[in-house]
């Protein structure tokens, strides 16, 4: 009896909940405190948004279109500086990368970017790879052969190019390339990388070999994806933010949001019921 | 043969001299959802343009092949193709408005086979956007550019400008893979209102929304249909190992 | 704005209610049935047996067509479990109603023992009164409610123990009670275990509602 004793029946259910991440037990890798954003002024797109994201994991973010959560992703590396004000903190490796004196583009190869539409350069699959490697002052060809083949092997493409790496990457399928995104991507050592919607314009099977692709990489990278697949969300992530009109309402383990959130519209989202 | 509303047989199609369709046989009954699943390559999405001969543009594509729309060859050298297309429309997977008004997005086949009559043409274009479950959203702003929508509207004013000609059967291919979770929703709601009154085949890849919508899915595989079935004896009990595999998600 | 799903689910929960009602009244009926010594009702809940379990056949296959098609997760996903569930262990209730019903209709005893009787027929009237209640729990969504259901299946227990008591003491007094009074302790045990199968039942609700799985069953004794 002691243990139904101790159930609470919670009637009153929170409007919003954001796990509270143990820092002495979980290493994080990324945070973000008060982080707002405001496209062309002072339109709101995203506000309150305090996240830590756990290193070599894999965290979801969720939600309808204008939810703010590509708005969030893009601001993590600082890729809204163009179109949008962000206020608030960034914080990686104890630095506020959001301030004006960090240089963004050494920045962003800590914090790489893939984008939903795989877009390779119109060069060889070796050539993508090793272009941004090149201007960054690589230029041993055994360093560079080296890395190309570490990189292709880390995102599950090398087995299907490797007899092929001058071939345009263009020839290859949408899957492959997106891999090779993922690859170029890699090339660079990242910290953490940042996926927006990789998988969305792919059939279930490439589909699949991306998820494969991150579920490799997280032993040695920081991964934060969007996605509007929930199904992939449950199924790759540890972590899942469900966002909704510019707001975080809930952020907890995968296995929680997908068994037991807390919060109603959250039930309402992965249950599929848009009312 | 004759409460089907569609028929095709022994579909084969070739870029050049390759063979993409391999001797396809699918007829489908008169109202209710199909859906054409499989991986990309496999044929479903080559299959449906087919059926409206989506492909007669395309130098180097030759269809063969039986294909009855009630009881009529659809590939006969007197088949009207725009004729066709208004009682076979398509919806495609980019919703692709007009860039003029909701109204006259809606109007524009109705206006392309002659219709002047104002009042005829409102009518039309009320009950089409009704049945695509998007005149509540539209009705005040009818004659603003279509596209200042969201792209779940503009995908359901698509399905309206198609449904406008009055036709029998709609092809979609792939209609909601641009969309987000929430419009892709409204999308799908606007074919269950539907399917009592249209024959509607759609191109989907996602095995979800083929399980949650359709009554009957048909399973292509490297140009050939490997299965079509009832959706809930495909979902729990296919016939075939390739199904079952490709619709556990193991791709192996 | 309604899912198909929503309309299905509404079906599946109408058809469990009405499993329960059945099987609440087959218990009631068999105890009765017992009571009375009435052969030819306990023949018809034997008879009517098969309908409970045709009844377990069709949820449990709308069930499983469900979760198919649709892969439901949270608030859905644990209604569909806690309808699988609860749905056996109706059927098994049903089972424990046959199963008096057999009892009635087997008994070899001329001689009884009204004491235990009255004892057999209070206590399977709380029994099926379990059943009806812990459905209208479920009707509810009432954890509290059903968290409740651990008291009187407590109470149940007492009451068997008791049947078991009285039992064996009729016994050792009177050799032409031996008969009635196994019958007796069956049927106790019968009623004990159908009440261990309604805070089961409570345990289901209590994860629907919650999401946490729990034990209601304080397990202190084991036959009757």
């Amino acid at each position: 009896m002691t243990e139904t004793n101790e159930l609470v029946f919670n009637d009153e259910m929170p409007e919003r909940y954001l796990y509270e991440m143990d820092e002495d037990k979980h290493e994080v890798a990324l945070s973000t405190s008060d982080l707002a954003v405001y496209y062309g002024g002072d339109k709101l797109a995203l506000s309150d948004a305090d996240l830590k994201f756990e290193r070599f994991k894999i965290t979801s973010l969720i939600g309808a279109s204008g939810s703010g959560k590509s708005t969030f992703l893009r601001s993590l590396n600082r890729m809204n500086d163009s179109v949008a004000r962000v206020d608030g903190k960034i914080m990686y490796r104890g630095l506020n990368i959001n301030s004006s004196d960090i240089d963004v583009y050494e920045m962003r190869k800590h914090i790489g970017m893939v984008f939903q539409r795989p877009n390779p350069f119109a060069k060889s699959i070796y050539d993508n790879i090793t272009f941004a490697l090149k201007q960054h002052g690589i230029r041993n060809k055994a360093e560079l052969d080296e890395i190309v083949e570490t990189s292709l092997r880390q995102a599950a493409l090398w087995d299907e190019v490797k007899d092929d790496l001058n071939k345009s990457a263009l020839a290859l399928s949408g899957g492959q390339q997106q891999r090779l995104v993922i690859a170029r991507a890699v090339a660079m050592k990242p910290d953490i990388l940042l996926l927006d919607e990789p998988a969305s314009a792919l059939d279930p099977i490439s589909s699949s070999k991306i998820e494969d692709t991150l579920l490799k990489l997280k032993d040695e990278y920081t991964i934060i994806i969007v996605t509007h697949n929930m199904q992939q969300a449950a199924r790759i992530s540890d972590y899942t933010a469900f966002f909704h009109m510019g707001k975080v309402i809930e952020y907890d383990l995968t296995r929680k949001i997908f068994t037991r959130p807390k919060v109603q519209r959250t039930i309402d989202y992965v249950n599929g019921n848009f009312g | 043969m004759t409460d089907k509303i569609l028929t095709t047989e022994n579909v084969r199609l070739y870029y050049g001299k390759k063979e993409a369709l391999h001797g396809i046989n699918l007829d489908y009954d008169q109202y209710g959802i199909t859906a054409l699943i499989g991986p990309s390559g496999s044929g479903k999405s080559t299959y449906l343009r087919a059926l409206n001969r989506m492909h007669d543009l395309n130098e180097g594509v030759t269809v063969n092949g039986t294909f009855l729309f009630k009881g009529k060859d659809i590939y006969s050298p007197s088949t009207d193709t725009v004729e066709l297309r208004k009682q076979i429309g398509m919806v495609f997977q980019q919703p692709n408005p007009f860039p003029f008004s909701i109204y006259d997005n809606v109007a524009f086949g109705l206006r392309i086979s002659g219709m002047k009559d104002k009042a005829q043409v409102d009518e039309i274009v009320e009950t089409s956007l009704k049945q695509a479950a998007v005149w509540d959203e539209v009705k005040d702003t009818l004659h603003k550019s279509a596209l200042s929508l969201s792209g779940g509207q503009q995908q359901r004013v698509s399905i309206a400008r198609a449904l406008a000609t009055s036709p029998e059967i709609l092809l979609l291919d792939e209609p909601t893979s641009a969309l987000d979770p929430v419009s892709a929703h409204l999308v799908e709601n606007t074919l269950l209102e539907i399917r009592d009154k249209y024959t509607l085949i759609i191109v989907t890849h996602s095995m979800s929304q083929a399980s949650r919508i359709s009554d009957r899915t048909a399973f292509f595989m490297n140009g050939n249909l490997v299965e079509v079935n009832d959706t809930k004896k495909i979902f729990l009990d296919p016939d075939q190992k390739e199904t079952q595999d490709y619709i556990s998600g193991r791709f192996g | 704005m309604r899912r198909l799903f929503d309309d299905e689910l509404a079906d599946l929960d109408t058809s469990f209610k009405e499993m329960g009602l059945l099987v609440a009244e087959r218990l009631h009926e068999a105890v009765q049935a017992f009571l009375d010594h009435d052969r030819e009702a306990a023949q018809r809940i034997i008879d009517d047996d098969k309908a409970i379990n045709q009844r377990e056949i069709a949820l449990e296959k709308k069930t499983f067509e469900m979760i198919a098609l649709y892969q439901p997760v949270t608030t859905d996903l644990r209604e569909i479990v806690t309808i699988l569930k609860a749905v056996s262990v109706l059927e098994r209730i049903g089972d424990n109603a046959r199963n008096i019903a057999l009892s009635t209709i087997a008994i070899k005893g001329t001689k009884r023992v009204p004491e235990i009787e009255e004892l057999i027929g209070s206590t399977g009237e709380i029994v099926a009164k379990m059943v009806s209640e812990v459905l209208t729990y479920y009707v509810n969504d009432d954890a509290r409610g059903s968290q409740s259901m651990a008291e009187i299946a407590l109470d149940v227990s007492q009451r068997t123990a008791k049947i078991r008591d009285l039992a064996v003491d009729s016994m050792k007094l009177d050799p032409e009670l031996v008969s009635s009074s196994t019958d007796y302790l069956v049927i106790g045990g019968y009623l004990k275990r159908t009440s261990d199968y309604v805070t089961d039942i409570a345990e289901w609700i209590i994860y629907k509602r919650t999401g946490k799985i729990v034990e209601l069953n304080p397990g202190q004794s084991s036959f009757i």
